[in-house]
């Protein structure tokens, strides 16, 4: 299988985008700009950069949520725009995706237990009585109850709702995982927990993590190498410590020096 | 003293479980010209209680008991009517997820323009102008005023968002985890954009948040909940720097070090119960 289970190559996409003064003309914006990465089996790449620099683009374009004007994606070394659609949605169990935006991303009308054991059922993984048994597992495993199975999202405060997301991915014991802004909601104790539990998880079954974040406290903790992105290309890569010590773009070293409260926090330490 | 809000013994419970206090008995004030960070665990009723204030609580909470007063005014005596001049104009509200309040078929130009016309009577030209600078100042540039919000990315949306909040130059900004989706070098840039509206307005900030960095460069103020409860509030140096709750510390404690040579540990609940959690 080789040592990357997951390979981009000269990713690109563009969107149009409407401009001037009436809304009536277009440009074209180049979201992903010949982006290319490897993702070591059982790792962690973390994807940080500006807002708007194309990280969600990238994350839906790598599990074909979207579709790619040119470049390939290789999971385990077969191109996924070249599976048979059956194939596919096969592959997807493996191939699962936390969301940036966990309200829009769950159902409203659907109950918690439904929305994370819906992967499971589709997926034919299990009888009834062992979904239910994974889907309350994995709810405690993230903070929740069992007694949340019942309720409906908007009955969740937002990083219970951010939580869920986590839970419906994991559940499915995937081989990779992009996960976009995963704990960007959570108090620093859920927070920890959260990252232990993705460690965890990377431990038990090899897991690989995309991990796309803005907070680079916590990408220090998680990543094993880390890409940095700037207007839709990657403009710096390495290792996690090796780019931490001396970043050689102006980009990243403005994001390490911009870390708040470093100063009030040192004091206070 | 008038305080700019001030929040007394609120209770927050669902509708058909009236003994379950989502929160309890808040109470906490704001002022003119000063920031106070709300903290604490997820799920402690943070939002609950912003909501509340701008009585945006959905039908299936209610109000058990408390007093939400703006200037001097209590808000649940308002009219409907006098209540929209107040929400936008008086009071700018940054949501938690800013897809829940986009409205996904109209675009971003028009919703950040609309309080302008409705409370400021802009038109025309001078609107344009104005939503394309409330555009800048966020760091987007003008012309994507034309798109909608599923066109933009999560940290442009929650941007979208504080453009809207602040477009008619409140005396109150409540903003609920406004940067969560921003790279720390827009952070910088929103957070900066805000302390100049309080130092140049006297806006008053309530401000949730997760990020202790945050809270370290621009609270005053700093309450702490935890289930519902208030459990420890003073300036920012105290509760940062001598937290008195036994929450507030193991919260504290788990904040993660930019150097990553700490390990993480979530805080253990059973320790904090018997650590007398009242
Ligand atoms: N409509 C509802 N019905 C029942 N319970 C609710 C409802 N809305 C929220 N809750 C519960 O109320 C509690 C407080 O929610 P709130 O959204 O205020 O939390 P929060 O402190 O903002 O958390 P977070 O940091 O995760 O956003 C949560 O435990 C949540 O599950
Ligand atoms: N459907 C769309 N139509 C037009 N432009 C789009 C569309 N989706 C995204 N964009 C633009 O493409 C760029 C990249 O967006 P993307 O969501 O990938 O950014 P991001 O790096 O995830 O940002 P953030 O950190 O703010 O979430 C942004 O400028 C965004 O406005
Ligand atoms: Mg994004
Ligand atoms: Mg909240």
């Amino acid at each position: 299988m080789g040592e990357f289970v997951l390979k981009a190559r000269d990713l690109n996409k563009s969107y149009i985008q409407r401009s001037g003064r009436f809304g009536f003309g277009t440009t074209k914006v180049k979201a992903l700009d010949n982006v290319s990465l490897d993702l070591k089996h059982g790792s962690t790449l973390a994807v940080v950069g500006e807002s708007g620099s194309g990280k969600s683009t990238l994350a839906r374009c790598l599990l074909q949520l979207q579709p790619l004007d040119s470049g390939s994606v290789l999971f385990q070394g077969r191109d996924l725009a070249e599976l048979p659609a059956h194939e596919l949605r096969e592959q997807r169990r493996h191939l699962q995706m936390i969301f940036q935006d966990p309200f829009a991303s769950l159902n409203p009308r659907m109950r918690v237990g439904e929305i994370v054991g819906e992967g499971l059922l589709i997926h034919r993984l299990g009888n009834q009585e062992e979904q239910r048994e994974r889907v309350v597992q994995m709810l405690k495993r993230v903070g929740l109850s069992e007694a949340d199975m019942l309720k409906y999202p908007h009955e969740f405060s937002g990083g219970q709702r951010q939580r869920i997301g986590i839970a419906r991915a994991l559940v499915l014991n995937p081989k990779v995982v992009v996960c976009d802004e995963p704990v960007s909601a959570l108090d620093v104790s859920i927070q920890a927990q959260i990252l232990l539990l993705l460690k965890e998880l990377q431990q038990e079954m090899a897991l690989s993590y995309i991990f796309i974040s803005h907070d680079l406290r916590v990408v220090r903790h998680v990543a094993d190498e880390i890409a940095v992105m700037y207007q839709g290309k990657i403009v710096e890569r390495g290792a996690i410590d090796d780019i931490y010590r001396s970043p050689s773009q102006e980009y990243t070293q403005n994001l390490l020096k911009s870390i708040p409260g470093q100063r009030a926090l040192a004091l206070s330490n | 003293m008038v305080h700019l809000l001030s929040i007394e013994n609120l209770t927050i419970t669902p509708v058909n479980a009236p003994n379950r206090k989502l929160v309890n008995r808040v109470s906490f004030s704001i002022e003119p010209g000063k920031t106070t960070c709300v903290v604490g665990e997820s799920g402690s009723g943070k939002s609950l209680t912003a909501l509340s204030v701008m009585g945006l609580l959905s039908d299936q909470l209610n109000r058990a008991s408390g007093k939400v007063e703006f200037q001097g005014r209590d808000l649940a005596k308002l009219s409907a009517d006098e209540m929209r001049q107040i929400r936008g104009r008086q009071i700018g509200m940054i949501f938690q997820e800013p897809m829940t309040s986009l409205n996904p078929v109209l675009t971003i130009g028009y919703q950040i323009g609309e309080p302008l016309t409705v409370h400021l009577g802009l038109k025309g030209d001078a609107l344009k102008a104005k939503v394309a600078n409330l555009l800048e100042q966020v760091g987007i540039p003008p012309h994507r005023a034309n798109s909608y919000p599923d066109e933009l990315s999560g940290g442009q949306r929650q941007r979208v968002m504080i453009a809207m909040s602040i477009a008619c130059q409140p005396a109150m900004l409540i903003a609920d985890e406004p940067t969560t989706a921003l790279d720390v070098t827009v952070q910088a840039q929103i957070l900066s954009l805000l302390n100049d509206l309080k130092q140049t307005m006297n806006m008053g900030m309530l401000l949730i948040t997760h990020d202790f960095g945050v809270v370290a460069d621009v609270a005053d103020h700093v309450v702490v909940m935890f289930r519902g409860d208030i459990v420890e509030s003073g300036s920012v140096a105290d509760v940062l720097g001598k937290p008195k709750h036994p929450y507030t510390k193991a919260l504290l404690d788990c904040v993660p070090d930019a150097e990553g040579r700490k390990p993480l540990k979530p805080i253990d609940y059973a320790w904090l119960n018997d650590e007398k959690v009242s």
